[in-house]
């Protein structure tokens, strides 16, 4: 087991599996020349050339739909989005055509792409690039939304995506590239659609995912000092969201807060809130609670954006609340 | 060119007309549902590009889909089946009109969104030049495409990355019904390809022979290594943007001017006029595919409904619990 950070993870993984196949490449905005404007794929170019190591126009509707065209002439594309927010201008090639190719044409075709994009606030970039809209993508059948929070699920689900047939959307968080963790030895792969307890606890069910995992984790020391266990369940993938190891948590706790970085309307907390009353109603103890990003564009100033964002200290208050 | 393959081209036409028409018929009864945009007056372009092509060009096309559907060869009882929607058809009566598509034959569909297959296109181009075939994508779409910033990003890519893709516009004159003239800045479509340096050409639509020969020399020069080439086409579609056209956009004359011109009509002159067939030949393949036409109706009102059970299947690949 070596101890690296979220953007090794990432890195190594698309580096072993442009290694292990020579139908995986890479395009996007300033992946090659400029090695990623976060660094993931820095010495990319050199090693695998500019065939395979693809620098594109900024035309996210080229990238996302190319990357279409070239998943189903064979080849096993991974398109970076430079971030989630540009996702927005491929829109149409990600929910409109990705999602549906292999259904509408009665299973003919198959996508063997992954869009990599990173997500988030926090960075004082204001409303426009600080978005974390996952739960818009998660809404569509035949795509597969994947949302890692620790180095070792990134690695083994990014190279799960790279090889299984199906068009996977792999949101990434900017702010915790920096974030280490242990990561197996070797090559592995992380199933996509399993939910994973992450730590154990026996007083209160905290979901999360991405950027919530390790702020969760944070909440748990503090609450254990006081003498709380918490239980993380990580969902690591939206679509297809997998609830089991959520509602057998739920089943044990009796208290549930679900914890997400994007807006608390119409957002993940309120599907698996209604997952689990729908699922066990009669364990239901106290009412669900949901901490989100505040109902606002994030603002440029870094105290405003802070105090709109969901903090670890948001999580602690809620898991208190459960409790009461 | 021999005898059989003029014939051939002739059926491809007649077949694609003769279907459609019944379609028509079909959709006014209530058996076909949706949307259905008839392709009716502009056969030759597509039997043209695929008579020029290898098998192993893969061609894609918007949501006006049964010629290239028919001319690709699918056989005329599972198109008539997907219309129906039937498990019989093309794409097991999940797609529709506006969705056909036949991996095995290299056709890519058969999409919906206007202008949304063209950077599909570029990638399908771009697979082919990273796996070192020479194989060319042939992309087709309406004039009502060239408006939409897909189709700028798509031509501006493959020709940055001299990716081998024939950009064919079927220039019908009107997107729905506006006409070029009110909703192109340039109405002359070619510039739009000059304007990405693009080599780029233009073929009388109505003329199969003369759009045929067209294609071939593009694909001849794409697979040269030329780098993509924009082909215009000028066509004409006799029937409404879909059914339920009220066609106020333009007059009964303008359309019948058009008709005057049909590219059916105009082909069996070619024929006579060449002495390559007799009036009795066509009218013999006229009767035959009258056959064809009644047989894939047959076909496709007793197939089978879809399963129940085929309404969650190919959502994925690999098959996944929960949603």
């Amino acid at each position: 087991m070596a101890v690296i950070t979220m953007r090794e993870a990432i890195s190594q993984a698309l580096w072993e599996e442009m290694e292990r196949d020579e139908k995986v490449f890479i395009q996007g905005e300033e992946v090659g020349v400029w090695g990623g404007t976060y660094a993931v794929t820095k010495g990319f170019l050199d090693h695998f050339g500019a065939e395979r190591v693809r620098d594109t126009p900024i035309a996210e509707a080229a990238i996302v739909g190319s990357a279409i065209g070239a998943a189903m002439g064979g080849m096993r594309p991974v398109a970076e989005l430079m971030t989630i927010n540009f996702a927005f201008a491929a829109m149409d090639h990600i929910v409109n055509e990705a999602a549906k190719m292999h259904y509408m044409f009665g299973g003919q075709f198959r996508l063997p792409m992954v869009i990599r994009t990173p997500g988030g606030g926090g960075r004082q970039l204001a409303a426009t690039h600080s978005q974390t809209p996952d739960a818009i993508f998660a809404h569509f059948p035949g795509l597969k939304v994947v949302a890692p929070g620790t180095p070792a699920d990134a690695k083994g689900l990014l190279k799960e995506a790279i090889r299984i047939d199906d068009p996977v959307l792999f949101i990434e968080n900017a702010t915790v590239y920096q974030q280490k963790g242990e990561v197996p030895d070797g090559d592995f792969t992380v199933p996509i659609g399993k939910s994973k307890v992450q730590r154990e606890g026996q007083h209160v069910t905290v979901v999360a995912y991405s950027k919530m995992v390790p702020y969760s984790m944070q909440a748990a020391d503090i609450l254990a000092k006081e003498g709380i266990e918490i239980e993380i369940v990580d969902l690591r993938s939206l679509r297809p969201l997998d609830m089991d190891p959520v509602v057998a948590s739920f089943k044990k706790t009796n208290r549930a807060v679900i914890a997400e970085e994007g807006w608390r309307s119409f957002g993940v907390g309120s599907e698996v809130a209604a997952r689990i009353y729908e699922e066990a109603f009669d364990y239901v103890d106290a009412p669900i609670q949901r901490v989100a990003q505040k109902e606002v564009p994030l603002p440029y100033n870094a105290r405003l954006e802070q105090l709109a964002l969901p903090q670890v200290e948001d999580i602690v208050k809620a898991v208190r609340e459960v409790l009461r | 060119m021999n005898k059989k393959e003029y014939l051939d081209l002739y059926h491809q036409m007649v077949l694609i007309r003769r279907l459609e028409e019944r379609a028509a018929e079909l959709y006014q009864k209530g058996e076909i549902g949706g949307f259905l945009h008839l392709y009716i007056g502009q056969e030759a372009v597509s039997t043209g590009i695929v008579a020029a092509r290898q098998p192993r060009d893969q061609v894609i096309t918007a949501y006006r889909d049964h010629g290239l559907a028919i001319n690709v060869g699918i056989p005329a009882n599972e198109v008539m089946a997907e219309l129906l929607g039937k498990a019989t058809g093309i794409s097991k009566g999940k797609g529709g009109s506006m969705h056909m598509a036949d991996i095995d034959k290299n056709f890519y569909g058969g999409h919906a969104i206007v202008g949304a297959h063209l950077p599909i296109a570029t990638g399908l181009a771009l697979s082919n030049h990273m796996q070192k075939n020479d194989a060319v994508t042939i992309a087709m779409f309406g004039d009502g495409a060239t408006n939409i910033g897909f189709f700028h990003e798509a031509i501006n890519m493959a020709m940055t990355w001299k990716l081998p893709v024939l950009w064919v516009c079927e220039n019908n004159r009107y997107g729905m019904g506006t006409s070029t003239e009110r909703a192109s800045a340039v109405s002359d479509i070619i510039q739009k390809a000059c304007g990405y340096g693009m080599q780029a050409y233009d073929v009388d639509g109505m003329d199969v022979i003369a759009v045929k020969e067209m294609v071939t020399e593009r694909l001849a020069d794409i697979r040269g290594g030329s780098g993509p080439q924009f082909l215009e086409v000028c066509t004409y579609r006799f029937r409404g943007h879909s059914m339920g056209d009220p066609e106020r956009y333009r007059s009964k004359s303008e359309v019948k001017k058009f008709i005057e011109k049909g590219p059916i009509d105009k082909f069996r002159k070619y024929l006579f006029k060449e002495k390559i067939a007799t009036e009795d030949e066509l009218d013999k393949i006229g009767a035959q595919v009258a056959n064809e036409i009644e047989e894939s109706v047959k076909f496709a009102q007793e197939s089978p409904e879809p399963a129940d059970e085929a309404l969650f299947e190919h959502i994925y690949v690999e098959p996944v619990g929960g949603a």
